[in-house]
């Protein structure tokens, strides 16, 4: 049958797409963790590789975790309070606020990062410290929180919402405390998870704001893929696959939409 | 008439004697001393409450921004270096480099995307998840990281070397070139492309199909004429994603060799190697200019808002 | 001996100028006494929910407008500092709370011991026949269902007045009734001072002590249901309520002429160039009955207990008649017309 054929020959053509974004995946965590990759898995397999990026790359691991948390800590605290403001007032200003915060995601990280070199490279107490690779991460980051959480805001109706409570005497923080904020944690936790995600490999202006006491895990990867062999590169990957795994399927899970559909009883007097 | 008072009614509405002494009656009515509208504390409020963002992308984007515009009138050729990227040959060539490298990208990725986000979303079949999630995996993957996948594909120790010499005696190496770069490129862009085009083949309406199909359209005709043009939107804000992440991405050439000459890697040469930071701020302002045009241009074709490049 | 101590509201000279400039309620005046339902009525746009939002703290008059609650000026209070209970059209229930949670909402805010406030909830629920739903989540509440609870939550706290932006016109047409009936209940029994907005006017006959017609941001009318029914006070009023048939004609010789026929024309008003009258103030005669009005049916719908003519008689729009006879009507039959005189309304 002529739709049969077509069936299989699309599903064909989506794993061979399917096989180009994951055979790579599986050869490289084989490769961190046989003896010889050139020999092949006959070498035997070890955790030697594995021990070594541990040992060697441990710091950039846990610099990695401090600043993805601290990036998060971040952008929820000026975040959630821009994506409400954006949500309350639909004007023309702030569409034009919600698109320069856009702006350090569509403008290359290169450019941002000799941005921020030329103006705060002298400050030598902020240049080598780690705050100086957060800032550039909050500012690559901030948007997907602000936009995460608007979205939810925008399809709720927060005005009606907040004009409920205020009737019922809420003050304007009890209002945002116990309708706004609950009512968008949805966006909140998609939103963090986005930016931990991203904060945790971004790469490209992380290079150029990093010193060396201040290595992060992609930048640890980069040295590691350019002077080391390819099983230590191979390990190394594995180690950033096991921390972001946990991320992405949280993230992937949540993405999907809410397969619980409550159906409302028939109305009691009806 | 005058109000309704049925007094034994209310006495079992609200059997309970007045219940608490909680409830605010007294102070209520004050008049506050302020004549503030209830417009201006709103405002106020909101402008507080932008504030903290405000400060923070002043104080590290915009004002670093403008900072390396001036800067990049600093060198020795002045304001020219803004028009090197087109009067000065390297810089040219590496710029059609990175268009090509991008709109190639862009392209190929749309196409691959399109036919099995459309597929994945049609039909529902066991797998199906499976096959979404392995797709959508290297989301989030840096693009040091893919790099490293190109290697493992098309390097000296890759697959592709590895099988060819086997089967041929020939060893094809391509990862440490422009081949490569667009291999990774098209790698990176798939994952995201397909969950818009997933997402927008759901909001298509099968009825639309269903009356071309009864119109006698066939299977052809149905792509081009109802689907392509209801995944247009799709398409354009996806494209420009994929368009402005092979133009501006760094890691990825990074990662494979430091002789692609694209922009990025061009910019980062200018800033490390020849300390020619007027050069590198010129060249990555202009950069960023172009991307977030394109960007700017995608949107409002598309109509809708296009999602922010990884 | 209630719990509710409803209060009267007034508003001086209260206008409503948006910030583009769009003027959506002109200079009002109004006083609502104590226990009074008022509705307000008229299409979208007509100004009657910003008059409620202006009522509840919502809006601001512009300036030089005054809203009194029982004689003191509020209006720069702010409406969590009002004490009135709010009934949204669109609910606007907290989806992060539960029924009850919802209902005993504004009774956290005010403080009240969490036993108290439990008892205070049953009450609600049981008064509005939902004890099962207590535990609820929103999304899992049907339309009507969730009305009640919105009710519920309003009138939990006691308030002072209770204000309803179009609480029914979300639902469908059935459960409508049966709630404007509950609705009608609950306000007579609470004594509380109630303002209503809607656009149907069976709502708002139903309901309304007292009824405010409006019309771009104007009065157009204020009174009793029936007065508006029976003497509205301008064209649109009498078009707005109800079904309004008109007959262009003038007064000869002491007999209203038009191209229908004639009727009899008392002395005064001395004369007339069109005339107004309800369905039900015209009735087809009997045959053998003399009519001095002629038409010629344009349609007929049996409606089951009666049918609804549209009578071609010259002008520019049909009659409506509504006949109970036992008989067929036919288009392009030719009938005879009667009007009732006391039905007769000139503007």
């Amino acid at each position: 049958m002529r739709t049969k054929w077509l069936f299989n020959l699309q599903l064909a053509f989506t794993l061979l797409v399917c096989a180009f974004l994951i055979v790579p995946v599986i050869l490289s965590i084989m490769a961190g963790l046989t003896v010889n990759y050139l020999v092949g898995i006959e070498s035997g397999l070890t955790l030697r590789w594995v021990m070594e990026v541990w040992n060697g790359y441990r710091n950039t691991i846990f610099l990695s975790i401090g600043i993805s948390l601290a990036c998060l800590v971040v952008t929820l605290l000026i975040g959630i309070p821009t994506a409400y403001v954006l949500a309350r007032r639909q004007s023309a200003l702030a569409r034009a606020i919600e698109e320069l915060l856009v702006m350090p995601v569509a403008v290359p990280g290169l450019a941002t990062a000799l941005a921020l070199i030329v103006t705060y490279g002298s400050l030598s107490g902020f240049r080598t410290s780690w705050a100086f690779i957060l800032v550039g991460h909050v500012l690559f980051t901030l948007p997907f929180m602000v936009r995460s959480v608007l979205a939810v805001l925008m399809a709720i109706d927060l005005n009606t919402l907040e004009e409920g409570a205020a009737s019922l005497g809420a003050s304007w923080w009890r209002r945002f405390r116990d309708i706004v904020l609950p009512n968008c944690r949805a966006g909140i936790l998609a939103g963090s998870l986005m930016v931990v995600t991203l904060s945790m490999g971004e790469f490209n202006m992380t290079w150029l704001l990093h010193t060396p006491f201040t290595k992060t895990l992609p930048v640890g990867l980069a040295d590691a893929y350019a002077s080391l062999r390819l099983e230590i590169g191979s390990a190394y990957t594995l180690v950033f696959f096991l921390m972001i795994m946990p991320l992405l399927l949280a993230l992937q899970a949540f993405a999907q939409p809410r397969l619980k559909k409550f159906v409302a009883e028939d109305d009691i007097h009806e | 008439m005058g109000p309704r008072v049925k007094p034994g009614v209310t006495a079992q509405i609200f059997p309970s004697p007045r219940a608490s002494s909680c409830e605010t009656r007294g102070p209520i009515f004050s008049v506050p001393e302020e004549t503030t509208t209830k417009m201006q504390r709103e405002t106020r409020r909101l402008i507080l409450l932008l504030l903290p963002a405000g400060i923070f992308f002043s104080a590290f984007f915009l004002i670093p921004m403008a900072e390396l515009f001036l800067i990049g009138g600093t060198g020795k050729e002045g304001w020219a270096a803004y028009a090197s990227i087109i009067t000065n040959r390297n810089y040219f060539n590496s710029l059609l480099a990175t268009l090509g490298v991008a709109v190639l990208t862009t392209i190929v990725t749309l196409i691959i995307s399109g036919i099995s986000g459309v597929f994945l979303q049609r039909h529902k079949f066991p797998g199906n998840g499976t096959l979404v999630a392995m797709l959508t995996f290297p989301l989030a993957f840096p693009g040091v990281v893919i790099g490293f996948m190109v290697i493992m594909l098309a390097g000296r120790q890759g697959l592709i070397g590895t099988v060819s010499e086997a089967l041929t005696g020939d060893k094809i190496v391509f990862a440490y070139s422009l081949a490569g770069l667009f291999m990774g490129y098209v790698y990176f862009s798939i994952p995201r492309t397909i969950l818009t085009v997933m997402a927008a083949a759901e909001k298509l309406d099968p009825k639309l199909e269903e009356a071309a199909r009864s119109l006698g359209a066939s299977p052809f005709r149905v792509v081009v004429d109802v689907i392509i043009p209801g995944l247009k939107p799709a398409f354009i804000s996806a494209g420009a994603i994929c368009f402005a992440t092979a133009v501006g991405a760094f890691g990825t050439a990074f990662t494979l060799a430091a002789k692609i000459n694209v922009l990025p890697m061009v910019i980062y040469t200018e800033f490390t190697l020849s300390a020619n930071i007027a050069m590198a701020a010129a060249l990555s302002f202009v950069l960023g200019a172009v991307t977030w045009i394109v960007l700017a241009l995608a949107r409002t074709a598309a109509g809708g808002t296009v999602a922010a490049a990884g | 001996m209630s719990d509710i101590n409803p209060m009267s509201i007034a508003l001086k000279t209260c206008a409503k100028t948006f910030a583009d400039g769009t003027k959506a309620l002109e200079p009002l005046d109004l006083s609502i006494n104590a226990g009074e339902t008022v509705v307000f009525l008229g299409p979208s746009g007509c100004g009657k929910t910003t008059t409620l939002r202006i009522i509840a703290g919502l809006e601001e008059p512009d300036a030089g407008g005054q809203v009194l609650f029982d004689g003191q000026d509020v209006t720069q209070t702010p409406i969590e500092q009002r004490n009135v209970g709010m009934v949204f059209q669109s609910y606007a229930l907290f989806p992060n709370m539960s029924v009850a949670e919802n209902i005993g909402y504004g009774l956290k805010i005010r403080k009240m011991p969490s036993s108290q406030i439990r008892t205070r909830v049953g009450e609600m629920l049981g008064m509005m026949q939902i004890e099962k739903l207590a535990n609820r989540r929103i999304d899992q509440l049907s339309g009507g269902q969730r009305q009640r609870v919105a009710l519920a939550r309003a009138i939990a706290v006691r308030p002072r007045a209770l204000l309803l932006d179009e609480p029914l016109t979300a639902l469908d047409a059935k459960l409508r009734d049966t709630l404007r009936l509950e609705i009608d209940t609950l306000l007579r029994s609470l004594q509380i001072t109630a303002i209503y907005v809607t656009h149907d006017q069976a709502e708002a006959m139903a309901l309304g002590d007292r009824i405010v017609v409006m019309e771009h941001g104007r009065v157009a009318q204020i009174g009793a249901p029936r007065d508006i029914y029976q003497k509205p006070a301008t064209r649109f009023v009498a078009d707005f309520i109800g079904t309004m048939n008109r007959l262009n004609g003038a007064v000869r010789n002491g007999v209203f002429t038009c191209r229908a026929g004639d009727l009899p024309w008392p002395e005064a008003p001395a004369d007339a160039s069109e005339i107004l009258f309800r369905p039900e103030d015209i009735r087809v005669t009997e045959s053998g009955e003399a009519s001095r009005l002629q038409g010629t049916i344009a349609s007929a719908f049996f409606l089951g207990d009666r049918t609804r003519l549209f009578v071609e008689v010259g002008e520019k729009l049909p009659l409506v008649v509504e006949s109970t006879a036992r008989r067929d009507f036919s288009r392009g039959e030719q009938i005879g017309l009667a009007i009732d005189p006391r039905g007769i309304l000139i503007l």
